[in-house]
């Protein structure tokens, strides 16, 4: 529950690519640690290498060591799929199984973990509605499929999937960048209520988004086109954006590229 | 057509920028007129066969001296004609459904391996080569059947007869396998390309933030094609099952080529004899008469309306799940 992330040399590649080089960061429980930059830098594939979901892409392969507390999530005898149910994932456009109600979709990560009693499995979705704001909106129709929702309560929908399972980390990939101001509020309110309970990283295209969820954050930038993103500093979120140590994120945050 | 002409002769002598436009006009008219006109042409003729087979069939149904849907017996070459099409439907639905109780899963298999397990440059020819079978002729599939295929099945149904032979439907007396079952097993294969080729293409659709989903979820890949990818393929599989059932039901010369065929049901599937409408076609309508011709259109006819319940029931199981189906998302 809540563990540590810790990150030491790692370079992914695309094929024959160099997408990212050399990242080192470590990540706090219970905290919330936006990764911001311009498009291309490789914030989301960096995001992709913490639950292993960067090699599902065709040709890719990660170099490096990641740590959940004292557990190599490269190592050899560390299969994917056991990763990926320890450290959950939000995506950028919300993706309810379509072909699936809102209680099954909420419910789906369970059944693949194990066989649970109805009862059992009522009082884990209702739960996890409930840890995603979503519940009241719901309740009353959970066999209605999940794609019938507006945009952001099928992203709440998503997060509530993503919780059930209670797992160590979650990894939001700009999961407010499909959605109106009134469900990012609700959602970056939320964020600030699940960074009690579990660790949350979070990419981000909008830095006051950054600056209203956020306890650190890491900025990443690229030397040009073709060259491999880099982390470039990773700090206290206040002093990111008031008194960075390098001048290339004092550049960006302030607008001058990107 | 003539006012769809019209317009470009007046417009020669307009400004440029008028004419433009209504050349413009006129091309949409005449694109028009000419979808317009083949849509109705395409419903006329339709509605004129119909209509013309339906006149021949109720000639020849009232010329029937036995029950048309009852009768075990093809008899028009003698004045009372007595005829009926009950061996012919139960053999045509009889071998269908052995044919799609085969290929479908296999099928399913094989798309599922060529879409989402095999690397890339093992996929691309597994494609090709079941592409290629849908371009073999049906009779070369039927001389096939009747070279190889029947000799070298008896030993599976002297097989089956040993072990599941107290079912009865699967008992087997020994001869030429040249029974439903064997067509059932010969247009399995025949129906296999077109099956594999449907499905293949709507798994590939299957949208990747879908099965990014389940697999963030944890699931292995089976699991993400079950969570994933078969719900999404749902309505596809059941039009690839559709398309193929369409071919196995018209199916003519393979039949005719592989079945020993006569005018009883047999209780066992194994046993040769039955016979399908499309075969029964093939193999009286040349030494028929003109009345024994209307008989068979009157067979043809029921074929057609089978084909299209079948049709309407696969539409109905679409449109009942339509809302979790996907397209709305």
């Amino acid at each position: 529950m809540a563990k540590r992330i810790d990150v030491s040399g790692l370079t992914a590649y695309y094929g024959s690519h160099k997408a990212i080089e050399d990242i080192s960061m470590t990540v706090e429980p219970r905290s919330v640690t936006a990764f911001i930059g311009p498009s291309g830098c490789g914030k989301s594939t960096f995001l992709r290498t913490l639950n292993r979901m960067h090699e599902v892409t065709p040709g890719g392969r990660v170099e490096g060591k990641v740590m959940l507390d004292d557990e190599n999530l490269y190592g050899s005898e560390v299969d994917p799929v056991s990763v990926r149910r320890t450290v959950g994932m939000v995506f950028q456009r919300p993706n309810p199984f379509p072909t699936m109600s809102i209680f099954e979709n909420v419910a789906a990560g369970l059944k693949l973990n194990g066989s649970y009693k109805k009862s059992e499995l009522d009082g884990i979705v209702e739960r996890s509605l409930k840890g995603a704001n979503l519940w009241n909106e719901v309740k009353d129709r959970l066999n209605k499929p999940g794609a019938g929702l507006s945009g952001g309560q099928q992203q709440r929908l998503c997060i509530a999937r993503a919780i059930a399972v209670e797992p160590d980390v979650l990894l939001m990939d700009e999961p407010c960048s499909a959605l109106d101001p009134i469900s990012t509020l609700a959602i970056e309110d939320l964020i600030g209520e699940l960074k009690e309970r579990f660790t949350i990283v979070i990419v981000t295209h909008n830095m006051q988004q950054a600056a209203r969820v956020s306890d650190r954050t890491a900025f990443f930038n690229l030397a040009g086109v073709g060259q491999p993103g880099k982390l470039i500093e990773i700090d206290e979120t206040e002093r990111i954006f008031s008194n960075p140590s390098v001048q290339a994120t004092e550049d960006y945050i302030s607008g001058r590229f990107g | 057509m003539k006012t769809d002409i019209e317009p470009i002769s007046s417009a020669a002598g307009s400004p440029p920028q008028v004419r433009t436009r209504s050349i413009g006009r006129a091309g949409d008219k005449i694109f028009l007129g000419l979808s317009r006109g083949s849509g109705i042409a395409l419903l006329v003729i339709m509605a004129a066969i119909a209509a013309f087979l339906t006149y021949r069939a109720a000639v020849a149904i009232s010329k029937d001296e036995a029950n048309f849907l009852t009768t075990f017996e093809w008899n028009t070459g003698s004045s009372p004609m007595r005829f009926g099409i009950a061996v012919l439907a139960y053999g045509t639905v009889v071998s269908s459904v052995i044919a799609m109780v085969i290929a479908v899963p296999i099928a399913v298999g094989i798309a599922l391996f060529i879409s989402h397990y095999a690397p890339r440059r093992l996929a691309a020819p597994v494609a090709y080569v079941i592409d290629l079978l849908a371009a073999v002729p049906s009779i070369v599939y039927g001389l096939w059947g009747a070279l190889f295929l029947v000799p070298h099945l008896t030993g599976l149904y002297t097989w089956f007869d040993d072990y599941l032979g107290w079912t009865g439907i699967l008992s087997y007396q020994g001869g030429a396998a040249r029974s439903l079952f064997t067509v059932g097993i010969l247009l399995a294969i025949m129906i296999l390309p077109i099956v594999t080729s449907v499905s293949r293409e709507v798994f590939r659709q299957v949208p990747k933030m879908h099965e990014e989903a389940a697999l963030a979820l944890g699931a292995t890949r089976w699991e993400v094609i079950r969570m994933a990818v078969l719900p999404f393929g749902r309505s596809g599989i059941i039009s690839a099952s559709m398309l193929g059932l369409g071919r196995a039901l018209g199916e003519t010369m393979a039949v005719a080529t592989v079945l020993s065929p006569n005018f009883l049901i047999e209780t066992s599937l194994l046993d040769p004899g039955g016979g399908t409408f499309a075969q029964n076609i093939a193999s009286h309508f040349k030494e028929a008469g003109d009345g024994g011709r209307d008989a068979l259109i009157a067979s043809g006819l029921v074929l057609f309306v089978i084909t299209l319940l079948v049709n309407g029931a696969a539409r109905m199981i679409i449109a009942r799940r339509k809302e979790y189906s996907g397209t709305a998302a």
